[in-house]
């Protein structure tokens, strides 16, 4: 197929624009289409989708890599786990979690789960491990618990490092969420998927939308992260 | 040629007797036969995937290089560039495809955009983290000595800076090879396709294969360029 | 010096990029052709499923095999998509089966659409002419959309024609492909001629036997040259007692304008390579293909040898 010229190309920006705000008739004809209220719905789920994996792999990833960072345990595992999630391709993985194990919601959580794992896991472990030693030995010293020397000392200066993973994580699993349409689950991935029925106009509108969307995720993990870091290092960052 | 062609019945050879079952008939998970007879299918998607994942990688590189040098430079510029790249950096590939879409159209050079899209900031972000991570008195005995601003950067401060690049080359290309499997939801073939035959993706054992080999391909990348930092850092402790 | 084999990793990057460009610069779906008296480009479309892609295959390798430089840009989606690429220019041809032809897009009722398959092709060429499109001659098999069900499904609810479904439909879920709702010949037509309204889950074609294996579906519009049909006698179609879901035979739609290049080879050769294609041999490469997952492009092959087209 040839590249359409480019003023064309703003005029479709233009019906992208119309298709998210009104309803109209599908490229299929017939049914109705498009218009806040669907795209809401499909918006509404991604975000769904989005927050409930990151939240069980944030869960799952932080108190693990937490405790084998903060007793220097499982360094093979932890730094290995980014390595080789990142090489999972997603598409095959919701792919095979479809057809194997079945549609539905609570697998999909599972697929996204599991490649949100891998990158909080081992930032979290790198994060602690390349806390300040001295630090470490002087709370130590005056006799803080295990639990309070993490949460109190090694958390908070391995926030940037940490809250690095779970950014990255968020990434991976938006766009995973986007293609959870051929899971079942209709997300606003179904609009760029699913080209028959919104036709070219609904599938940029929803490109420009899941762009937004990762956009502003970002910037709001972004914002926590600002918030959580520790003022000493901000400073020193700067 | 047309003339003297004429089609003849099919005779009845042709017909396959498929009563029997079997394993890819019910679809389980992992049929070898069906792999040892059907192989050459992956041949091309293979390529076509190396194609993407080399293209991209190279091309991110080039970019996210020459932008991190200037940055070096111009420290002022870290900033922004971090800033966009990083906004490349979370578009998800397929919305960055359809994104293209009315400028370049559906095929592989969409792919690869978007694809190279994605690797910026990884890039940018090691080599400049590598520049930086440069201890100042290397670079004040590298003054001292005598060198110029560009000889200090080519001959010291970025082999100095290899083992952070080569890491952020590795984290880039292994997150392409699974990223390109997506490229064919823009037209631009690769495993993809192979995962994704015709509309329907329920084929378990297609499905295992094709991302197995992309799995395959990105720890042999890994490797290849875990191999290449080692060569081109003897002084270094082992990496990552 | 490590500078220097840092400009060697540089270079290497260079010539990977470049390697890269230039061979994707060609289109990742052309073929080149073999030397012969017919010449010029042509683009095979097809819609979005195995029969079509199939069908696609054999006519773009059999064109390709007389001499023409043959691109393909299968799997385009509904008949709506398909027509609107013709239309573009975006391929030269695409296979449409007359009943959908006919229902589809020049509005005719299904009770009109003719049962015999020349007098529906007669038809479809004078729509076609009047639409500025080309019809070619149609193929020895016909295909139709019909109501399927799990066979114990079936026995378990006493059915064996469409019509029996009336008064239990409002509890079946049916699932079909997006414009099955708008089609006559679909979910359209079952409303309106049999009276039915079981709800609708739209599905992509592809999954038409999936969801029945799984139960999501109680009914599944599946195609009378379905390849799982005939593999065993676990799906079962209803009887169309109301002649609602008329067969078609697949013709050939292109446009003048591509006749007028590709000179007359263009027709000969799509005619003469289907005339092998019988009901029985339909389902055999369909087989083969959802079945015996093979790749459409080497089944295609294999029938034109098999049929004496190629050597």
């Amino acid at each position: 197929m040839t590249a359409p010229p480019l003023a064309a190309g703003f005029g479709l920006f233009g019906d992208a624009f119309n298709f998210v705000f009104n309803k109209q008739e599908a490229e299929t004809g017939g049914v109705l289409v498009g218009g806040l209220g669907q795209i809401g719905e499909l918006a509404a789920k991604q975000l769904e989708v989005t927050v409930l994996a990151l939240g069980v792999a944030i869960l799952l990833a932080l108190p693990a890599g937490l405790l084998l960072g903060h007793f220097g345990k499982g360094e093979f595992v932890a730094v290995s786990a980014g390595n080789a999630g990142r090489a999972i391709p997603e598409l095959a993985l919701i792919a095979l979690m479809a057809t194997a194990v079945g549609v539905g919601l609570f697998n999909l959580v599972v697929a996204l789960a599991i490649l949100g794992i891998p990158p909080i896991l081992t930032n979290t472990f790198v994060g602690i491990r390349q806390v300040d030693s001295s630090s470490v030995e002087a709370a130590k010293g005056m006799g803080m618990t295990n639990r309070e020397i993490i949460t109190k000392v090694e958390l908070p200066l391995a926030i940037p490092t940490i809250m690095g993973g779970v950014r990255t994580a968020s990434i991976n699993i938006i766009a995973t969420a986007t293609i959870a349409p051929l899971a079942g689950i209709l997300t606003l991935g179904d609009l760029i998927i699913s080209r028959n029925v919104y036709g070219d106009a609904g599938v940029l509108a929803g490109a420009i939308l899941v762009a937004l969307m990762a956009i502003t995720i970002e910037g709001l993990l972004a914002g926590v992260q600002w918030r959580l870091t520790p003022r000493g290092l901000k400073l020193q960052r700067s | 040629m047309i003339d003297g062609i004429a089609i003849a019945a099919i005779d009845d050879e042709f017909f396959r007797d498929r009563s029997g079952g079997g394993c890819i008939q019910e679809n389980r998970l992992f049929c070898p036969g069906w792999v040892a007879d059907n192989y050459d299918r992956y041949v091309d998607p293979t390529l076509q995937h190396l194609v993407l994942v080399l293209s991209s990688v190279a091309a991110g590189f080039i970019i996210a290089f020459s932008l991190a040098i200037l940055a070096h430079r111009h420290r002022w510029l870290s900033s922004p560039f971090l800033a966009g790249t990083g906004i490349l950096y979370t578009i998800p590939s397929i919305s960055f495809f359809f994104l293209l879409l009315p400028i370049t159209g559906r095929g592989a050079v969409t792919a690869i955009i978007a694809l190279t899209a994605f690797t910026l900031q990884i890039i940018f972000r090691n080599v400049t983290t590598g520049l930086r991570n440069v201890s100042p008195d290397v670079t004040e005995a590298g003054r001292g000595v005598g060198l110029t601003s560009k000889q200090l950067l080519w001959q010291v401060e970025l082999p100095l800076a290899m083992p952070e690049i080569i890491a952020g080359l590795r984290i880039a290309t292994v997150s392409t090879v699974a990223l390109a499997t997506l490229a064919v939801f823009a037209n631009g073939g690769g495993l993809g396709a192979e995962i994704i035959v015709g509309s329907n993706i329920t084929f378990k054992t297609g499905i295992i294969v094709a991302g197995g080999i992309a799995v395959v391909m990105a720890v042999l990348f890994d490797a290849i360029l875990l191999l290449t930092g080692k060569y081109l850092t003897p002084w270094a402790k082992a990496a990552r | 010096m490590s500078s220097r084999k840092l400009k060697y990793l540089l270079l290497l990057s260079i010539c990977a990029l470049a390697f890269g460009l230039v061979a994707c610069g060609s289109d990742n779906s052309s073929d080149d052709s073999s030397t012969g008296d017919a010449s010029g480009e042509l683009t095979i479309g097809s819609k979005n499923f195995t029969e079509q892609i199939v069908l696609g295959e054999i006519y773009a390798q059999a064109l390709e095999s007389t001499g023409y430089t043959v691109k393909t840009d299968l799997n385009l989606g509904s008949e709506t998509v398909a027509l609107k690429a013709l239309r573009a220019g975006e391929i030269s041809g695409y296979p449409e089966y007359i009943s959908t032809a006919l229902t589809s897009f020049y509005k005719t009722a299904p009770e009109d659409v003719p049962g015999d398959p020349d007098e529906a092709f007669a038809k479809v060429k004078a729509e076609a002419a009047k639409d500025g499109l080309v019809a070619f001659p149609q193929t020895p098999f016909a295909s139709a959309n019909a109501v399927g069900m799990l066979t114990s499904k079936a026995e378990e609810l006493g059915v064996t024609k469409i019509s029996d479904l009336e008064g239990q439909s409002e509890d079946l879920m049916l699932y079909g492909s997006p414009e099955c709702r708008q089609r006559i010949d679909c979910l359209l037509g079952l409303q309106e001629n049999y009276g039915l309204d079981p709800q609708f889950t739209p599905v992509d074609i592809g999954l038409r036997y999936e969801v029945l294996d799984k139960g999501q579906a109680d009914l599944s519009i599946l195609f009378t040259t379905d390849a799982q049909l005939g593999a065993s006698d676990k799906y079962t179609i209803l009887e169309d007692d109301l002649g609602v879901l008329p067969a078609g035979n697949v013709t050939f739609l292109t446009t003048q304008e591509v006749i007028d290049e590709a000179g007359p080879q263009y027709q000969e050769t799509i005619e003469e390579v289907q005339s092998g294609l019988t009901v029985k041999v339909m389902q055999e490469l369909d087989a083969r293909v959802d079945i015996d997952k093979e790749e459409a492009s080497a089944v295609a092959a294999d029938y034109l040898k098999a049929s004496g087209f190629t050597e």
